[in-house]
């Protein structure tokens, strides 16, 4: 039988900081794009994993997330509007949900819920997701602007473990590092400026800071009971983390919700009170039915501890960035890789990373949501779930669904079984405590 | 010598049973060779052959192969080819293999080697990332290292180190075998009466799972005999099949095809003739296989080379071909093709070469529905090129 328990917070100083902070900043992004496409001015579109942000922010040129707008699509409940313009052009309804919807943008006169939404002057896509460089290759065609797609050789096999001084190391930095000066190369082209290597330093600086306070932020969630939940909280961490990737109100940001978060923890808080059972979620969540999805954990007073979507979707900020200030290019080069291949890792090679989190995090069962929208995150999860209750003994439960596509939502069958893994979960603990 | 008869049901054979007999029938004469298996699209079967191992290609399966255990490992949302290779594996249809190497080809392919280390970990399961920077300056240097390396793993599992001479001989080998599928293809898109799709089709797909240096022997042998046919030409359609890069087609589904028209180019198994020269065996080989990928090389979704825009290449294809029409297929759930597939409709559109936008299974089992939209296609070319 479930329990459903509601425990009384105290008074929290620093409570809304984030999310008010969150709010502002996202909405000033928007402003920024919305201005950008006002005046037809030179935009970036980029993606989550591996923006290069580092690289752009030096040339001050503005950074659109199409993955990111996508999902604000779906979460004000517009995504079908975007995705049957997208379907009616061709496209298949079994391609990526967020790659429709931004395609539907483009056919109708790019009007995003939150502002207008321009079109890319140019754009930075990585190897990290094949769809990137299928999605650039749309954009190419539409708008025959410059695509570069950065090789990123990920990890090739299981066992992830750097050797800095290993031959496939130094070859893949190389060539890594041969492709970032191509990338500046050509941003020297679109914007007619001079690379100024002193203001990468300081974006780079500010890159480290950001990653430190972000890992932190990570950490404050091995507490008991957990400050935040690691899905409807994580993602404005994740968010910002992306769009200010290298900037100092980005940092500030960081600052701000440390903050509250360790307000928290001192005062016993927890993102659901009372914490019953802890969690990892593996895939990303539906965002057609974000608080829908949510709720069908925290009913159970279940909280999301960590996600792979805070790990993978920042291109490795959660592994801790040390950029050597002393040689910015050498060290961008050598740190996307150590940082970017184990997010790869991460969720081809899954099982490692998530027995690891289970440890780190004291995490109860482990919730993978595949999309059909997203292979990349999706397609070998029932392995990994099999692999990890069968080897690490670690409970799992398999939903599937969709990003932005409500055609997928299924909400009782979902209710299923996610109840049916609590009561597992409940059970095996009796059964521990007998 | 063999006759014509004969050489196409060895390599229908070879194709169809989902048990590898040719791989045994190697495997009994050479004991203790070990084979290395590799997923679509291409991979430099010259490295691995130049260490005395059998390379092959994993494909997938018809409806031959039962899906059973496969979608317990794999989200429902992909392809069939990913399922029934796994299907494969799960049955034990391939613990023959000492290595199995995958290529990030697309997103759901990116997977398959993490399930591979979970369920096979005696199996040396390597992913090989082919750049897509292609046109970087840096691109050939890295991937000659990818190479080094790969080969690297490949000696620690034979024993036996890969020299230059090795290297030049088994180059010479694969380049025998692409000039003879060159010919193949040559005699389908100027002579198409003389060779059936099918036949064509068993002919080529036989290179991936048989010994090169027995495909070159059966390809010798069968190229003149396919001249000398005395078939008359049938008033058909010339089309172009594009999408068949990485799932195949059924081959019922192809028997279909050539009772309507003439398939006089298609991207069938294009790894195979992926590299469109040949390789030099002189200087350094290593480092001519991995500049004949970017430089002498076809065109797939899953490889960008902005070189080499992929919707420009399937015009060239068609003009090449002499074709009037194209059929563009896209395998269901196939998130590259799926797209390209819409980049390939509106340039054929635009450059107004009527064309049928398809999906196809490789587990397709009804091919009345097929046959019905591909005859109807064909009719309506009947009228317009009258």
């Amino acid at each position: 039988m479930k329990e459903h328990r509601v425990a009384i917070r105290p008074p929290l100083e620093r409570a809304g900081d984030t999310r008010g902070e969150s709010r502002r900043l996202m909405d000033r992004w928007w402003t920024e794009l919305d201005a950008a496409a006002e005046e037809d001015s030179l935009v970036a579109n980029v993606f989550v994993m591996g923006s290069l942000a580092e690289i752009l922010n030096t040339f001050d040129i503005p950074m659109s997330f199409p993955e990111i707008a996508s999902l604000q699509t779906a979460v004000k409940g517009k995504a079908m509007d975007y995705l049957l313009a997208a379907e009616d052009a061709g496209y298949s309804p079994d391609i990526c949900g967020y790659v429709k919807v931004d395609v539907g943008l483009h056919l109708t006169g790019r009007q995003h819920p939150l502002g207008r939404y321009p079109k890319p002057g140019m754009v930075v896509a990585t190897n990290m997701c094949n769809t990137y460089i299928k999605w650039s290759e749309i954009w190419e065609r539409q708008y025959e602007c410059p695509v570069f797609v950065l090789d990123l050789p990920g990890w090739r096999g299981t066992g992830f473990a750097y050797d800095m001084g290993s031959e496939t190391f130094k070859n893949d930095v190389k060539f890594v590092e041969g492709q970032l000066r191509e990338l500046i190369a050509l941003c020297e082209e679109v914007t007619g400026k001079t690379f100024d290597i002193d203001k990468l330093r300081e974006i780079l600086d500010n890159v480290n800071r950001m990653s430190e306070l972000y890992r932190a932020i990570l950490a404050t969630n091995k507490h008991r009971p957990a400050p935040f939940n690691a899905l409807t909280e994580g993602i404005n961490y994740m968010g910002i983390a992306n769009i200010l990737r290298g900037r100092e109100d980005g940092v500030r940001f960081m600052e701000t919700a440390l903050a509250e978060l360790d307000e928290r923890i001192d005062k016993g808080v927890g993102a659901v009170s009372p914490e019953q059972f802890r969690l990892l979620l593996v895939g990303t969540a539906c965002y057609t039915n974000f608080r829908d999805f949510v709720g069908l954990f925290e009913q159970w007073n279940g909280v999301f501890v960590a996600s792979e979507y805070m790990s993978y979707a920042g291109g490795g900020i959660d592994r801790g960035v040390h950029y050597d200030l002393s040689r910015p290019v050498e060290s961008l080069a050598e740190q996307i890789l150590i940082t970017a291949q184990p997010s790869m890792s991460g969720i081809f090679f899954s099982h490692e990373w998530q027995a690891n989190v289970v440890r780190d995090y004291a995490i109860d069962g482990i919730a993978y949501h595949g999309v059909k929208s997203c292979r990349t995150t999706s397609a070998g999860l029932p392995d990994a779930r099999e692999w990890l209750m069968r080897n690490e003994d670690i409970p799992g439960l398999f939903i599937q669904s969709d990003l932005v596509d409500s055609r997928l939502w299924a909400e009782a069958q979902l209710k299923n079984r996610v109840d049916a893994f609590f009561e597992a979960l409940q059970s095996r603990r009796v059964q521990v405590g007998a | 010598m063999t006759e014509l008869g004969d050489i196409i049901e060895e390599c229908r054979n070879a194709v169809e049973d989902p048990d590898y007999p040719a791989v045994h029938e190697w495997l009994e004469a050479n004991p203790d060779g070990k084979v290395l298996g590799h997923f679509q699209v291409y991979f430099p079967e010259e490295i691995a052959h130049a260490a005395g191992m059998l390379p092959i290609k994993t494909m997938g399966a018809d409806s031959s192969v039962q899906i059973r255990e496969a979608d317990a490992h794999i989200a429902a949302f992909v392809c069939s080819i990913l399922r029934s290779a796994l299907e494969q594996a799960l049955s034990g249809k391939l613990d023959f293999l000492s290595m199995y190497v995958t290529h990030p080809i697309c997103d759901a392919a990116r997977h398959v080697n993490g399930i591979w280390t979970r369920k096979f970990p005696d199996v040396s399961c390597q992913i090989l990332y082919y750049p897509h920077n292609a046109a970087s300056p840096h691109a050939a240097t890295y991937l000659l290292n990818e190479y080094r390396r790969i080969a690297g793993l490949i000696e620690e599992i034979t024993g036996r180190g890969i020299t230059d001479e090795a290297l030049r001989a088994s180059i010479e080998l694969f380049n025998e075998n692409r000039r003879l599928l060159r010919e193949l293809y040559e005699i389908r898109r100027n002579t198409p009466w003389l060779l059936s799709l099918v036949e064509g089709y068993v002919l080529t797909r036989a290179a991936g799972v048989m010994p090169r240096e027995r495909h070159n022997e059966l390809l010798r042998e069968a190229l003149p005999q396919i001249r000398e046919r005395t078939n008359k030409p049938q008033d058909k359609i010339r089309l172009v099949f594009e999408g068949g890069f990485c799932e195949q087609p059924p081959i019922e589904m192809l028997s279909v095809l050539q009772d309507v028209a003439y398939i006089v180019d298609d991207d069938f198994l294009i790894g195979l003739r992926w590299i469109l020269e040949d390789v030099p065996s002189d200087g350094n080989p290593m480092e001519n296989l991995a500049v004949a990928y970017l430089e002498a090389s076809s065109y797939s979704p899953v490889q960008r080379d902005p070189r080499k825009p992929k919707e420009h290449m399937l015009l060239e294809r068609i003009r090449n071909s002499g074709a009037q029409a194209a059929i563009v297929g896209a395998a269901k759930m196939c998130e590259p093709g799926l797209e390209e597939q819409v980049a390939y409709d509106n340039a054929l559109t635009e450059a107004g070469i009527p064309h049928l936008v398809m999906e196809f299974e490789e587990k397709t089992a009804n091919f009345e529905q097929v046959r019905m939209e591909i005859e109807t296609f064909a009719e309506s070319l009947l009228f317009e090129f009258v």
